[in-house]
């Protein structure tokens, strides 16, 4: 099941070769309708098989500037296309080929659905831990096939987290920020390196004492309940991978929770979604989020009974 | 939540206000960062169209302005702390007159909290194309579009690129650069003049007006108009009837979109049996500008507003919002008139390499060309800034506002791309006691003037007025 880079990589370079011949000379400079001949009739003599392109020379068609491209055989108004198509990263302007997507289209939806699940099954890696000074522990969830079939699981810690936790970090603050893999390894390593610091900068200009922060492994977003109570964090915020999708795998949210508690609703949780480089940047995104924190303490409320 | 917006024009032939609503959300879903913005403007009251009352040749009769405007509250039903926001403007050959300035501060502490006062060429020339639709027309259309707006005393016209000025002019030409009096001439203005001897028609006060010789007069201007527009090398006459520090404007394409506002627009579309309705020449001027061959080859667009282009401009698009990830101390809201120095993306990478003394002396130049300590800093900013840069930039600008001179000023920034809330809490971190404004997703450009109004939406945002006063 689990694609790994090297696989990915090799997968995306097949399909390219396939159906675009020669890659190499595929520079922005080409007009997409002749770089991209995939309606009927396109069938040309010039497709050869080749593999002595080297990697940094073959397009990469999950990347923006592919996606950028559109694929109408003769659009009336390219540059009407264009403005719309900058205005989203839906994939319009996509073209079809008879009632079917177009070949580039498809293989492009299917390596961002391989990106998404490499970004499920991947883990965080852990220098960046190191970097960010972050300690790991694990909710009780053994591994990935255990923590996408028990949810229930995701949302308490191990015997060895609770008690780390308790002896690593300080108690009774004002915030406690912990950050968590959830459903994207990606979104973690994308974005923490800016959101935390930022976070944690914003709160130390209002003045505002936080917790140690750390990791946890196989996070889901109810396991902030306990980590709460075992810290007596007055708010207790995660941040966390976001199930990835097709636009992105890099999307990370906030959840926050005052005087958070096993057992309590869901509604009491406010969330801050959509963090990474094509939505909220990360770093305006921790001031926000430092923001909210400061709201929640002085009205000692969140999710529901907060208004923003 | 909705905000009143008020316009008020004092124009060289007419007086007129308008009040708008203007409908302000958070278009972002509860769950992310809010983006707040004006969904809709709509105009609620137009006033009548009024005279503007002078006392005389170079005083504007200010009490009567006043009572007009104070009807007009009345007549609207609405009172000045029911408006949030709004301009009041002089416009034209009233601008010069030598009352203006002290009649513009008293509208606008009598009009509002927060409604700016202005005056100047440039500015009046980019605000009528906002209201006539020419600047919309432009950006929907994604090209170049102008908009002429001929009052009483001038025409200001202005060029548009994708809905930004891009530059504008403006021409004493106007309806009432020659009045006639009970089938009398009664004045002539000295521009007038300049083009009736460049014809030979040798007008003098005193004279029969003539409809045949005064018309042609108003074709002369209207063919210079035109000339502005698409050939303005071609006649030394129009240096001579260019308004006096009037930029210039850039020629446009004979295809260009081009939108007519102002009183006399009204005329070039409209029909009078009458020569002189008004008393001046306005009527002949429309119908020169309708009959110029000009006119019928040229792409003339349907304007959304004529005489009240400049106060529905004025009142109902200038206002923008800037919100949700922006640090500011509230007690230093609302400020008007803040002169913005722009730094280039050149100078930002100079100043990010460390030349914090380059940018130092910028502003301390820059402070010492305004009579006011309030100066705001701006600049273009990148997209997704990493955290690393957003702590080096906020020492970059502790550095420079703790120079000997700057140590005292508040510090005000004004950034397009998105990273004031990070930056200002860094900044505030370093020096939690100063006054500060960081604001983003602002555009502006140097030479410009804002105006920053007081929180709204329980201080998630805040409006903001930008006044390109310079351009080109």
């Amino acid at each position: 099941m689990t694609m790994n880079q090297n696989q990915l990589e090799a997968l995306i370079r097949e399909v390219i070769t396939e159906v675009l011949g020669s890659p190499a000379k595929n520079d922005s400079a080409v007009p997409a309708g002749d770089v991209w001949k995939t309606g009927p009739g396109s069938t040309d003599g010039a497709r050869e098989e080749r593999d002595d392109i080297p990697d940094d020379q073959l397009v990469d068609i999950t990347s923006p500037e592919v996606r950028q491209r559109i694929l109408i055989a003769n659009p009336m108004d390219v540059e009407m296309m264009d403005r719309m198509r900058q205005m989203t990263n839906a994939r319009i302007g996509a073209g079809r080929s008879g009632p079917r997507l177009n070949t580039v289209t498809m293989l492009t939806l299917r390596a961002n659905h391989a990106t998404a699940r490499d970004s499920v099954f991947s883990e965080v890696d852990p220098a960046l831990l190191e970097e960010m000074n972050l300690f790991s522990v694990q909710t009780r969830c053994t591994d990935k096939n255990n923590y996408l079939t028990r949810p229930d699981l995701g949302r308490r810690l191990n015997e060895e987290g609770r008690r780390i936790i308790d002896q690593k970090c300080k108690k009774h603050v004002q915030a406690q920020i912990y950050v968590s893999d959830g459903l994207s390894s990606k979104a973690v390593e994308a974005n923490v390196r800016d959101i935390l610091p930022a976070i944690m900068n914003g709160l130390e200009s209002f003045g505002i004492s936080t917790g140690t922060p750390f990791f946890v492994k196989f996070g889901r977003v109810g396991v902030m309940d306990e980590i709460s109570e075992i810290v007596d964090a007055e708010v207790t915020c995660v941040l966390l991978g976001e199930r990835p999708g097709l636009s992105t795998a890099e999307s990370m949210s906030a959840y926050l929770v005052y005087r958070a508690t096993i057992g309590n609703p869901e509604s009491v949780r406010t969330v801050v979604s959509n963090i990474h480089r094509d939505g909220i940047n990360s770093v305006e995104a921790g001031a926000y989020v430092a923001e909210i924190i400061r709201i929640m303490l002085e009205k000692k409320a969140s999710g529901v009974d907060l208004s923003l | 939540m909705e905000i009143l917006s008020i316009g008020i024009d004092v124009g060289t032939t007419t007086t007129q206000l308008v009040i708008s609503r203007l409908v302000i959300e958070n278009k972002a879903s509860a769950f992310t960062v809010p983006r707040i913005h004006i969904v809709s403007k709509e105009i609620l009251y137009r006033s009548k169209v009024y005279f503007t009352p002078f006392l005389n040749e170079v005083d504007i009769d200010e009490d009567g302005v006043f009572a007009i405007i104070q009807a007009e509250y009345a007549a609207a039903g609405v009172t000045p702390d029911e408006i949030s926001t709004g301009a009041a403007i002089i416009t034209g050959e009233a601008a010069r007159k030598q009352n203006a300035e002290r009649i513009l501060n008293r509208l606008s502490s009598f009009a509002g909290q927060f409604v700016v006062s202005t005056a100047g060429p440039d500015l009046e020339s980019i605000i009528a194309g906002k209201g006539s639709g020419a600047a919309a027309w432009s950006k929907e259309h994604r090209c170049v579009s102008v908009n002429a707006d001929i009052g009483g005393g001038t025409t200001n016209i202005a060029v548009y690129e994708n809905g930004e000025v891009a530059s504008c002019t403006c021409l004493d030409i106007g309806g009432r650069q020659v009045r006639v009096d009970a089938g009398i001439i009664s004045y002539i203005s000295p521009s007038a003049r300049r083009i009736s001897d460049a014809v030979g028609l040798g007008l003098e006060t005193g004279q029969q007006a003539d409809p045949s010789k005064l018309s042609i007069l108003t074709d002369r201007m209207a063919e210079l108009i035109f000339l502005q527009i698409f050939d303005p090398d071609s006649d030394p006459l129009l240096q001579a009837v260019k308004t006096k520090n009037a930029g210039s404007l850039q020629r446009a394409s004979r295809d260009t979109a081009v939108f007519f506002s102002g009183g006399v627009a009204a005329c070039i579309f409209g029909n009078s049996d009458d020569d002189f309705p008004y008393g001046d020449i306005g009527v002949l001027l429309g119908r020169s500008i309708r009959r110029c061959s000009w006119f019928s080859s040229s792409k003339v667009e349907h304007s959304a507003e004529m005489i009240r282009a400049t106060v529905v401009g004025a009142g109902v698009h200038l206002v923008s919002i800037s919100g949700s990830t922006i640090t500011y101390t509230p007690e230093l809201l609302p400020l008007k008139n803040v002169p913005v120095l722009k730094l280039s993306d050149e100078e930002v990478r100079r100043w990010r390499s460390g030349d914090d003394a380059y940018v130092a002396d910028r502003l301390l130049w820059f402070s010492g060309t305004t009579d006011d300590r309030i100066l705001a800093l701006g600049w273009n900013g990148w997209r997704s800034p990493r955290f690393a840069e957003i702590l080096e930039m906020a020492d970059h600008v502790v550095n420079v506002y703790s120079r000997p001179g700057l140590e005292q000023i508040p510090v005000i920034l004004i950034i397009e791309e998105d990273m004031a809330k990070s930056l200002g809490q860094s900044i505030r971190r370093k020096m939690p006691d100063r006054q500060l404004i960081c604001i983003d997703s602002i555009g502006i450009r140097e030479g410009d003037y804002v105006d920053l109004g007081s929180p709204i939406m329980n201080g998630v945002a805040i409006p903001v007025v930008v006044k390109t006063l310079v351009v080109g």
